[in-house]
């Protein structure tokens, strides 16, 4: 099977997989106990006539089923409603927070890669030297640390105290100006070290396995440099684990980033769940959990295709 | 000189429970187009040796001590990078399961040419053609096509002649091949031992056959050294080896082998096991195990002679028999009692494994 052939039957199995996720979404949301209409009104008593009205506008009175189906159908044309609380389109609450949790989490998910693979490599190649030791005190304590706590270390050594970073995310800059971004360094470190360790040590152990192989034996009985049997019959077989963990760290650091958005008051959708979880805005809470439950298949999607791509016998 | 000469190699590996000696004093010597056999049961140091030869031997593994010729240059005392201009080029090696040494992401055509590309400095073009035309002289079909193919798509059969073609494929002069037929049937082990002859007399090509399957030694090498805790305890041309063995160990292993006619109802087997080699017997490493074992044996380490002569021999110049047994040297009050019959009046070329029988009292 080429790697073409597996990509369409890959991307075909996500199709049921995302329904289900909208179907948990929905049901896990209607599952929350308290009627919506209460917040809409803010508790106050109502006239039945005028609550029945308030009920028909939000599609409250159908069964729920039918508000099921709805849903959906209006999710797949990226209508989700309007919001309970702000009235305003849910889309367009979501489009203009969405830009920062992807910077954020692009940028975590850069820093974990960038550090995670080669700090993991030099791990392996020297290991149970010093350097291999050092990496399992950091991977360790990287692990151990709650990354909300870390971020708000990170907040008071770099921001508060040395200054080196603003205290408070600029309001009058765009998203991707210097300050903006600099600002989006320390959440997404916070975020991204506990992926960091992980995939540390993953590509550690993965890699001293590898290093074992028969075939890395071959390919130095070959007479090839160290640096190409490394590079070329080491790496590409101990990433394929690697990027299969990776794949669920993207997991991580979105669910990461609703806490920390909090730490670090950081405008992104992280932070706009938990308001609105607070408020029982059902359209807006539904839509960011399916949104998150998207990104995480499709990140699965990618380390599927990128899993076949480094190892062939996966397409067969 | 021959072109690969070993003189007291001494390999140890550094463990937590000891150093365990790998080899002991070795030295053989192997001619331009000679196919040199090195027999010897699990852990008697034969993989090691090979490995040593190209210093592929991995850590805690050391070569404490010898010096390892290749055409007169000491490879011991080579650079990294003219080890590297050796490996796959001049010495090559098989490996024992192909399976494991080929690598699954990557195309076995690849795998071929990239030394080819290394070695010979070689296009991408020119590498690949010649990688097919080694493909196609180990017998793999349709070579073209098939170089294409990743090594899970290919058979176990064929997996071990794409092995060899790595070998091959850039002509080695000496070709060290790690029991290339262990994980094999019989009937692909024939093959490839057929195919193995068929090259090493095409190209030239010495080769390094190790084993511990002894009908593979007589149908395929010129001489044998058996190896038994790291020593070579036995040298010879390959006839005299099966129709007279001269060691106790040899003729422990030749009458272990089952064969066809046999009449015994239960196999010879040689009783005890191999030493831990942190701890060896003191005296004759292989004493306790011996049935003609004396007093002397426990305190004397026999050195290798000349069985005829009894004269201290020199493994690299000899040609002739030797042996490590204080039998040959007078020492030992007793003879080794034994008579090797043989079944089967042709030469060592038709059965030779069913013409010679070591037998014990």
């Amino acid at each position: 099977m080429s790697l073409q052939r597996f990509v369409l039957k890959r991307g075909l199995v996500t199709i049921p997989l995302l329904l289900g996720i909208s179907l948990i979404t929905f049901g896990m949301v209607h599952a929350i106990p308290g009627d919506p209409i209460d917040f809409i009104t803010l508790f106050t008593e109502l006239d039945p006539a005028v609550e029945a009205e308030i009920r028909a506008e939000y599609g409250l009175d159908q069964p729920v089923y039918i508000q099921y189906i709805d849903w959906v159908t209006s999710a797949a044309q990226g209508d989700f409603g309007r919001s309970i609380i702000t009235r305003s389109p849910v889309i367009d609450e979501i489009m203009s927070r969405l830009p920062y949790t992807l910077v954020m989490g692009v940028m975590a998910f850069g820093v974990t890669v960038v550090t995670a693979i080669p700090s993991g490599i030099l791990a392996a190649y020297y290991r149970n030297t010093k350097i291999d030791q050092v990496s399992r005190v950091f991977a360790l304590l990287g692990i151990a640390i709650p990354n909300f706590w870390l971020g708000l270390m990170l907040l008071l050594v770099f921001a508060s105290g040395l200054g080196l970073f603003p205290v408070l995310p600029p309001t009058d800059q765009g998203l991707l100006s210097v300050e903006m971004l600099s600002y989006t360094l320390l959440p997404a470190i916070a975020i991204g070290t506990g992926s960091t360790a992980l995939m540390m040590r993953l590509m550690r152990s993965s890699m001293v396995e590898e290093l074992d192989k028969d075939y890395v034996r071959t390919a130095r009985a070959k007479g090839l440099p160290e640096r190409s049997v490394v590079r070329k019959h080491v790496l590409r077989n101990s990433l394929i684990s690697v990027v299969t963990v990776a794949a669920i760290q993207v997991a991580f650091i979105i669910s990461g980033s609703v806490v920390v958005e909090i730490v670090f008051a950081y405008p992104g959708i992280g932070r706009l769940l938990v308001d609105r979880v607070g408020n029982r805005d059902f359209p807006v809470i539904q839509a960011i959990v399916l949104l998150i439950g998207v990104a995480v298949i499709l990140a699965n999607f990618l380390a599927d295709v990128l899993y076949a791509y480094l190892d062939p016998r996966i397409r067969y | 000189m021959a072109m690969l000469e070993v003189e007291d190699l001494n390999v140890r590996f550094y463990t937590e429970d000891g150093v365990v000696k790998a080899t002991n004093d070795l030295s053989y010597r192997i001619e331009a187009g000679e196919r040199f056999g090195v027999v010897g049961e699990s852990g008697a140091g034969k993989s090691v040796t090979s490995l040593a030869l190209m210093r592929l031997l991995d850590d805690p593994g050391v070569i404490e001590s010898g010096e390892i010729r290749f055409k007169g240059e000491n490879i011991l005392e080579m650079s990294d990078e003219e080890v590297r201009d050796l490996r796959g080029n001049e010495i090559a090696m098989i490996f024992q399961d192909a399976q494991t040494a080929l690598n699954p992401a990557y195309t076995v055509g690849e795998q071929i040419s990239e030394a080819i590309r290394y070695h010979l400095g070689l296009g991408e073009a020119a590498a690949k053609e010649r990688a097919i035309e080694t493909l196609e002289s180990v017998g793999i079909p349709s070579a073209a096509e098939r170089y294409t193919d990743y090594p899970h798509q290919f058979s176990g059969g064929m997996q071990q002649r794409a092995v060899i073609a790595i070998a091959l494929s850039c002509d080695p002069d000496l070709i060290i091949a790690d029991e290339p037929t262990t994980a094999l049937d019989v009937t692909i082990e024939a093959q490839i031992l057929d195919l193995l002859e068929e090259v090493a007399t095409e190209f030239d090509t010495a080769i390094q056959l190790i084993t511990h399957d002894l009908g593979v030694v007589a149908e395929f090498c010129d001489r044998v050294m058996v190896m038994y805790a790291g020593h070579p305890v036995e040298m010879a041309p390959v006839e005299d080896i099966y129709y007279d063995p001269q060691h106790p160990y040899t003729v422990g292993l030749m009458s272990s082998i089952p064969r066809i006619g046999d009449e015994r109802d239960r196999l010879q087997t040689i009783p005890g096991r191999m030493p831990d080699l942190i701890e060896v017997p003191p005296g004759c490493n292989f004493h306790p195990r011996c049935p003609y074992a004396e007093e002397a044996c426990t305190r004397t380490e026999p050195e290798l002679v000349e069985t005829e002569t009894g004269e201290p021999a020199d493994p690299i110049e000899s040609d002739a028999q030797v042996a490590a047994c204080l039998a040959h040297t007078g020492e030992l009050r007793g003879e080794l009692d034994y008579e090797v019959t043989v079944r089967d009046a042709g030469g060592p070329g038709d059965d030779p494994a069913a013409a010679s029988e070591g037998e014990r009292p």
